[in-house]
């Protein structure tokens, strides 16, 4: 029977192509336009690092003085040099890494590659293995080469790529402001989508290029990136490890669910021990998120991202009204031919069943369109200036959920036509033939 | 008129003629938000700075090495962009107006405040205000003798020693008028920290960077510290300056090759980077529009050929009782702008309901009255535009129809 309704359905599309064209060109701009930003809106809501994410956690804590205080107001979200490097000798987490951004300048030994800048994370030992850094050669450095401000640099592919062509560089050294430093890792392709651990640097940055001990940062007094916040006599940043100032990014891993709460009780006694000590004046303010809840409550994905969804959304209704429509009209046009049909036997679930199937080839049809509307507009999407604009891609899920949604609107779409042509009766059609 | 007659057949297609409706309502909403959201975005765009933007370059660079001196550095090459033919004004400054990292600090009107009234930007540098060219309405601007270099002023706050600090400010008036509304600001005191800085002059305008919320974009200071940060402002006339660019960026450079350039910019780059996400929303929503309103008039197009076709005979019994070409014309416009009003009418109220959901969620402003008559106007348009073929194929239909079976 379906062989049969399916020939029926693209005989009849035939018999009206204007009107047939006009719905397909509907679904498949609504369908187009609703993928396109629906796509980016799953691109940009992603895990960064699917699998370990529930393990990583943020731990803040409040060393503000009670200049501007406000009770309930949450705590900042980076540490003051003092309280990262307690809590991460501390070590009361499973890894713990303390960590900022910079820019480095690169002397290559090539005379054919002018020097440049490029952007840095300096950070401890815990970070490689905490985020599941890959390494395509070499590995990270280790704890001793952190107390010992070590000059061991870690760098990227596409650094490793541009000044050793690809090759194995590690144990070469690598020239940074008149210093040389001995590679002892090269990175395989990374990069966490959104830059979840510093947002500072951009929601969507990608990952820096070299990444140093940062004691030897401080050592070397490399320049830094990002977010400073200070108060009272702060500011200096040249003497930033004395200053009331929070500018680093402090993560931690705990892998027992059940010890997360402990952690979070240590970071309340901390807080309290720092405050009778003087240091801190509030009263102990801590907050812990994991991955997914920090970028929710950083609220990364951009608000015109979401906006631009509700638009899409809202075109697909638009065209779906407009589908529905005109269905409508094709099939209640045919009420003569459904009549003779019903009259010959057909019962209104077959009517139903064959009007339906017809619905679900405009839909395919739909989709199709739809599709390469999708990928046209993710180009175009691609071509935007934003840092995001280049993860702008559509994989397998979405390009079948760009069908199912053409097909299951379409179908909905086509219920009601469906439905009022099934409600002809027979012999008045056949009569006023 | 033809209105009862129209209003009966449309009764008998009911569901058709309500779908057309909503889809008329709905198209009428969208566009109204975004068209709203379009006029937002330009006026964003289009956000005064306050400074000469035709006639400024503007120069990034970092060194490579350790900097011994960077302050004696920045004189040398300050005196030797002054030199390059068509430059009137240079300065080292910290940041730019719409710049993309910024220097802010919290404002207090009296020292022992507990919390900041409110948050402004600082801007550092000898002869910044000449260069940036911004317009003074009250007092004066910075005098040389009063800058204090940056790393003094850092040691000074570390000592708490008042006397090194720097004793006056620039403020444009946006931030007067917020601080002290109705009243004369030169010689009042503002206060970053403990050590007060006395108003000596009003700017007209002075955008900040990297603004966040663009009810605070007016909130500029000029304070009179020297800083070299490697980036430097050069003003020159607008048709100079592609060449004053070039011709700085060779003398910097052989003066010290041991740097380099992080970004060269004549001003309109960095307008235009700054806006460039906001100008791609703009192209978007239009889009959206242009397809929406494609989209309806396509159905319009669909519904009314569909109904031409279906009412053959009662059109060529009409034109055999006498009705001429134009008022069977006349009777497919009506039923439509009918049609099309039912939906504006119903399109308005959503769009309402729509701004309301936007004013909740994206802090958006009131949808102002004068979009409604506006998106009536378009929707009315588009409905006669679209209907006006199936309409021309009603009116040619011949009176002999009447007489053939369907």
């Amino acid at each position: 029977m379906f062989g049969y309704y399916l020939d029926l359905a693209l005989h009849s599309l035939k018999r009206n192509k204007v009107l047939t064209a006009l719905m397909v060109v509907a679904i498949a701009l609504g369908i187009g336009a609703s993928m396109t930003t629906l796509t980016v809106l799953h691109v940009l809501s992603g895990d960064p690092l699917p699998g370990s994410s529930a393990t990583l956690f943020n731990p803040r804590i409040d060393p503000f003085s009670m200049d501007g205080y406000e009770p309930n107001k949450p705590p900042p979200e980076q540490v003051t040099w003092t309280d990262g490097m307690n809590l991460l000798h501390a070590a009361r987490a499973d890894r713990q890494a303390l960590m900022t951004g910079g820019a480095v300048p690169i002397q290559p030994t090539q005379s054919s590659i002018d020097p440049f800048y490029t952007d840095a994370r300096y950070t401890t030992a815990d970070f490689f293995p905490m985020f599941s850094v890959p390494f395509l050669y070499g590995r990270g450095w280790n704890a001793s080469d952190d107390d010992g401000k070590a000059r061991v640099v870690v760098i990227s592919k596409l650094l490793n790529d541009k000044l050793f062509e690809g090759k194995d560089s590690t144990g070469q050294t690598l020239r940074m402001k008149d210093t040389s430093f001995q590679i002892v890792g090269v990175l395989g392709d990374w990069r966490v989508n959104p830059h979840f651990y510093d947002l500072n640097i951009g929601d969507y940055a990608e990952a820096e290029d070299v990444f140093v001990p940062l004691s030897t940062s401080r050592d070397m007094k490399l320049s830094l990136n990002g977010s400073t916040d200070c108060w009272g006599s702060g500011g200096d940043p040249e003497h930033a490890e004395n200053t009331p100032c929070v500018w680093l990014q402090f993560w931690v891993q705990i892998v027992d669910p059940a010890k997360v709460e402990a952690y979070k009780t240590f970071l309340t006694h901390y807080s309290q021990e720092q405050k009778t000590l003087g240091r801190f004046e509030r009263e102990p303010n801590v907050a812990l998120l994991d991955v997914m809840q920090w970028l929710d409550y950083k609220k990364v994905v951009p608000s015109d991202v979401r906006l631009q969804t509700w638009l899409a959304l809202g075109f697909l209704l638009v065209c779906l009204v407009n589908t529905v429509g005109l269905m409508l009209a094709k099939f209640l046009r045919r009420s003569g031919e459904l009549g003779v049909r019903r009259a010959l036997g057909a019962s209104r679930r077959d009517v139903f069943m064959q009007l339906l199937i017809e619905a679900g080839v405009i839909g395919l049809a739909g989709g199709m369109g739809g599709l390469m509307l999708a990928y046209t507009g993710l180009w175009l999407v691609r071509r935007q200036p934003s840092s995001y604009a280049s993860l702008a891609h559509l994989d397998m899920t979405m390009l079948l959920s760009t069908f199912l949604l053409a097909l299951i609107s379409t179908l909905c779409a086509g219920l009601l036509p469906a439905w009022r042509a099934c409600q002809i009766t027979p012999a008045l059609q056949l009569k006023s033939q | 008129m033809e209105i009862l007659p129209i209003l009966s057949t449309l009764r008998r297609h009911k569901i058709t003629a309500a779908l057309l409706i909503l889809e008329i309502a709905l198209t009428c909403a969208i566009v109204c938000n975004a068209v709203f959201l379009i006029t937002q975005r330009i006026d964003r765009m289009n956000m005064p700075s306050g400074v000469a933007e035709k006639e400024l370059v503007r120069i990034r660079f970092a060194s490579i090495g350790a900097n011994d001196d960077k302050y004696a550095r920045d004189q040398e090459d300050l005196q030797l962009l002054r030199q390059i033919p068509g430059v009137t004004q240079v300065a080292s400054v910290n940041q730019v107006p719409f710049g993309n990292s910024s220097n802010n600090s919290g404002v207090k009107i009296d020292p022992d405040q507990k919390k900041s009234t409110i948050n402004a930007t600082n801007y550092y540098g000898v002869n910044l205000a000449e260069t940036l060219g911004t317009q003074l309405v009250a007092g004066r601007n910075l005098r040389p003798d009063e800058y204090v270099d940056m790393k003094t002023i850092m040691a000074a706050l570390q000592t708490k020693n008042d006397k090194a600090m720097p004793k006056t400010v620039v403020i444009t008036q946006a931030m007067a008028n917020r601080l002290w509304p109705g009243q004369n600001p030169l010689g009042k005191p503002i206060y970053l920290d403990q050590t007060p800085l006395y108003v000596v002059g009003v700017v007209k305008e002075l955008v900040r960077p990297s603004i966040w919320d663009d009810s605070i974009a007016k909130y500029s200071m000029i304070l009179p510290a020297r800083v070299a940060e490697g980036q430097y402002l050069i003003r020159t006339s607008p048709q100079d300056r592609d060449r004053v660019l070039k011709t700085a960026l060779e003398k910097l450079k052989a003066a010290d090759p041991h740097r380099v350039i992080l970004s060269k910019q004549v001003w309109e780059d960095v307008r235009t980077r700054f806006f460039e996400d906001d100008r791609a929303m703009t192209g978007l929503l239009a889009g959206v529009c242009v397809a929406l309103l494609v989209v309806t008039a396509l159905g319009i197009v669909g519904l009314g050929s569909f109904w031409v076709a279906q009412r053959r005979r009662q059109i060529g019994v009409r034109r055999a009782l006498g009705a001429t070409r134009g008022n069977i014309l006349r009777y497919f416009q009506t039923e439509n702008f009918l049609l099309a009003t039912i939906g504006i009418v119903l399109g308005m109220a959503l769009a309402y309901g729509i701004n309301l959901f936007l004013m909740v969620h994206y802090e958006l402003p009131r949808l102002p009255g004068s979009y409604f008559p506006i998106g009536a106007i378009a929707l009315w348009a588009v409905g006669q535009i679209a209907v006006l073929g199936p309409a021309m194929r009603a009116a040619a239909v011949p009176p002999v129809v009447a007489t053939r079976a369907a």
